[in-house]
């Protein structure tokens, strides 16, 4: 009751003097809408950079298997052999942290066009995830190979922009056909142009193809020669190995026949270089770290105290990158709505001020017929409060109303923020507090003869 | 029983290293039921005097009795509590809100009260007091749109909303013409004898206190004479011819 009272003689003594009220308000319009219209157009442009550094692979988890060592002797990461599709597959099902994971397996060598051939710095065997990994859905032309052409191994592949220039001169290479190793792909898609990496590695010079054909068809069964630390290690007690080099090596070490009759382990067909996991976001990446581990650990049969036999690297340079930039774009801004408030609030202690000198002989008389310090505070108060509180919503209306206008017009990524919606409200009924605190406070120690005889 | 009691009030203001003594020792009772005309030159404290018995100031020294009770001592808080409930307030310039209609400007006083009256109450109390100075037909009329007389007569009703037992006027009809003062002065005879208002007016002015039934006259702060005032056209009904 009491303070609906104070509010309607807050409104009345508003109304009085419309005015007046108006001019006051602006200042908490233009800063309110300075502060939304900041917010939601620095927003949008906080996510379209976000995406962008994400789309420099800020988010991708690497996957590769552990190192394998026998007597004491290293053989250097991704040297053992217990990484498997499966375990992609696994990640991708067991992991809620992880938007998509691609198995992929590496090869290096020569691709042939009519006359011209060149090396690409990578062929990588890999699934159709591996392009929303990578953030390169979105291909110059064609289309990516499908999860059908995994299973059957088909022989159709997508090239970087650099084997683009290379072999076909910037002749479309979609539906040509090109070999590697003798074995002939048909081009079915090219991806759009990515430039190098932050290692200076040319990202273009690729050639994308279903893991199955790479693993079986290219590389097959010189895999085992590929690495020969491998070889060693796990064939430590099969001195032909060297005698035969291409022979397929046993993937596992040699198992007692307890073990084997304990705990039969499925034949494994194919073993992989790399995973490659794409986290929901940047703040998900130390989760998905975990549950990719606790899987890998599980799948694997690794015991508690067991070290593992894989390393999950994230890109630590990138994601650092990525929050600070997101900081300093945060903060940016709210200097930005801080100083605009500011203003907006000054102005409102102006003319609160003169409003208090103006109704010096109303305090008195109110004073006067039984109205207390603390009653006159509160008066001016509130109104100060209605003030910014009208004023900060015509701000939010202003504001949002000129960010859908440079959305519209400029074509500006824009991006609503009911947050900055809910900040900019408190903010205002702060400023009315605050800045109405001082010029209220002088109202109310006002001497009520004094304020009386006030001409 | 007297309704107001002063015992020797002193005021002395300090202007600087000089201390400038307004009221020097001041003593007097006025009943219920009075009308009590405040007169003197300027500079004589009458006005000095006036703010202390309506409680706006309190004394350097002294006792002040309003009904039943020591006032000189309280807080500004508690003072402007008792102003509410027990005083009422008419000024030479009226002090009515702008832009604000007459029956909202004499409700005023209500929202400081400890009543909590509702909206429409509050209203209704404001429109009878309207009424009974006869202002029925101008309720939602601005302060500009009314004559001088109809100014004071909404400050009366203002300061009558709370039902206080003492009025103050101070230069009730300094800013009115000769035929409208008459007017304000015969309403607060009406008031006086009707209601049995105590009323106290602050007024320079020999014609205006002949209205009053007792006139104190103050010089340089000390109470010059206290009598009925001699040689005047009305002084209580009964005397009038």
């Amino acid at each position: 009751m009491r303070v609906y009272t104070t509010a309607r003689t807050a409104f009345r003594a508003l109304r009085r003097n419309p005015m007046r009220a108006m001019l006051t308000t602006l200042g908490i319009v233009i800063g309110v809408g300075a502060v939304i219209a900041m917010m939601e157009i620095g927003a949008g442009a906080s996510a379209a950079l976000k995406k962008t550094i994400a789309s420099m692979g800020a988010n991708v988890l690497v996957i590769r298997p552990g190192t394998a060592s026998s007597g004491g002797v290293s053989f250097g990461a991704g040297s053992t052999t217990t990484l498997t599709p499966e375990d992609s597959q696994a990640i991708l099902r067991e992991c809620p942290s992880v938007r998509n994971a691609a198995p992929m397996v590496r090869a290096r060598t020569q691709v042939v066009y009519g006359n011209r051939n060149w090396v690409p710095n990578a062929i990588y065997g890999t699934t159709p995830a591996y392009l929303d990994v990578q953030d390169w859905s979105i291909l110059a032309e064609g289309e990516p190979f499908t999860d059908r052409d995994v299973l059957n191994g088909n022989r159709v592949c997508i090239l970087g922009q650099s084997l683009v220039r290379e072999l076909f001169e910037g002749v479309s290479p979609v539906g040509r056909e090109i070999r590697i190793k003798n074995i002939t792909f048909k081009v079915i898609g090219v991806l759009t142009p990515k430039g190098a990496n932050m290692m200076g590695f040319d990202q273009d010079d690729v050639v994308l193809a279903p893991w199955t054909t790479i693993k079986y068809r290219v590389t097959g069964a010189s895999l085992a020669t590929s690495n020969q630390s491998s070889t060693a290690a796990t064939d430590s007690v099969n001195t032909l190995s060297n005698l035969y080099p291409t022979a397929q090596r046993s993937l596992y070490p040699e198992r007692s026949s307890v073990q084997q009759a304990n705990n039969p382990m499925p034949v494994r067909f194919a073993n992989i270089d790399q995973i490659m996991a794409a986290a929901n976001s940047s703040a998900e990446i130390a989760m998905a770290i975990d549950q990719i581990g606790g899987v890998l650990r599980e799948r694997h049969r690794i015991r508690g105290e067991e070290p593992d036999d894989f390393n999950i690297r994230d890109m630590a340079e990138l994601t650092k990158t990525l929050s600070t930039t997101t900081a300093l774009m945060t903060n940016l801004l709210l200097a930005v709505a801080m100083i605009s408030l500011v203003v907006g609030g000054v102005g409102i202690m102006n003319i609160m001020l003169v409003s208090v000198t103006e109704r010096t002989r109303e305090i008195g008389l109110r004073m006067a017929v039984g109205a207390r310090g603390r009653d006159i505070l509160r008066q001016f108060l509130v109104e100060a409060v209605v003030l910014c509180l009208t004023g900060g919503a015509m701000g939010i209306v202003l504001g949002h109303g000129g960010s859908l206008l440079v959305q519209v017009l400029l074509k500006w990524p824009v991006e609503t923020s009911p947050a900055a919606i809910a900040t900019a409200v408190l903010v205002s009924a702060g400023v009315g507090i605050i800045f109405g605190f001082y010029p209220a406070w002088k109202a109310s120690r006002l001497d009520p003869i004094e304020a009386l005889r006030y001409e | 029983m007297d309704l107001i009691t002063l015992r020797s009030i002193e005021k002395t203001y300090q202007m600087g290293d000089i201390s400038v003594p307004v009221l020097k020792g001041i003593s007097l009772s006025i009943r219920q039921g009075e009308l009590v005309a405040l007169t003197g030159s300027s500079g004589s404290g009458k006005s000095t005097l006036m703010n202390i018995l309506g409680c706006l100031d309190h004394p350097t020294a002294g006792e002040y009795w309003l009904d039943g009770q020591e006032v000189s001592k309280l807080s500004a808080d508690e003072r402007a509590l008792l102003r509410n409930r027990k005083l009422g307030f008419v000024f030479q310039s009226f002090n009515l809100l702008a832009r604000t209609s007459a029956i909202e400007n004499v409700a005023m006083p209500l929202s400081y009260s400890a009543e909590n009256l509702s909206e429409r109450q509050a209203r209704e109390r404001a429109a009878e007091m309207l009424v009974r100075v006869g202002l029925a037909d101008r309720l939602e009329h601005h302060p500009s749109q009314l004559s001088g007389g109809q100014q004071q007569r909404v400050a009366i009703a203002r300061a009558l909303i709370n039902r206080p037992p003492v009025l103050f006027a101070d230069e009730p009809t300094g800013n009115l013409d000769s035929r409208t003062s008459e007017e304000v002065l015969q309403m607060f005879e009406r008031l006086n004898t009707e209601d049995g208002i105590t009323i106290i007016m602050v007024t320079h002015d020999p014609k205006v206190a002949g209205h009053a039934k007792r006139m104190i006259r103050m010089d340089d702060g000390v109470i010059l004479d206290d009598a009925a005032p001699a040689g005047t056209s009305s002084k209580t009904p009964g005397d009038a011819p």
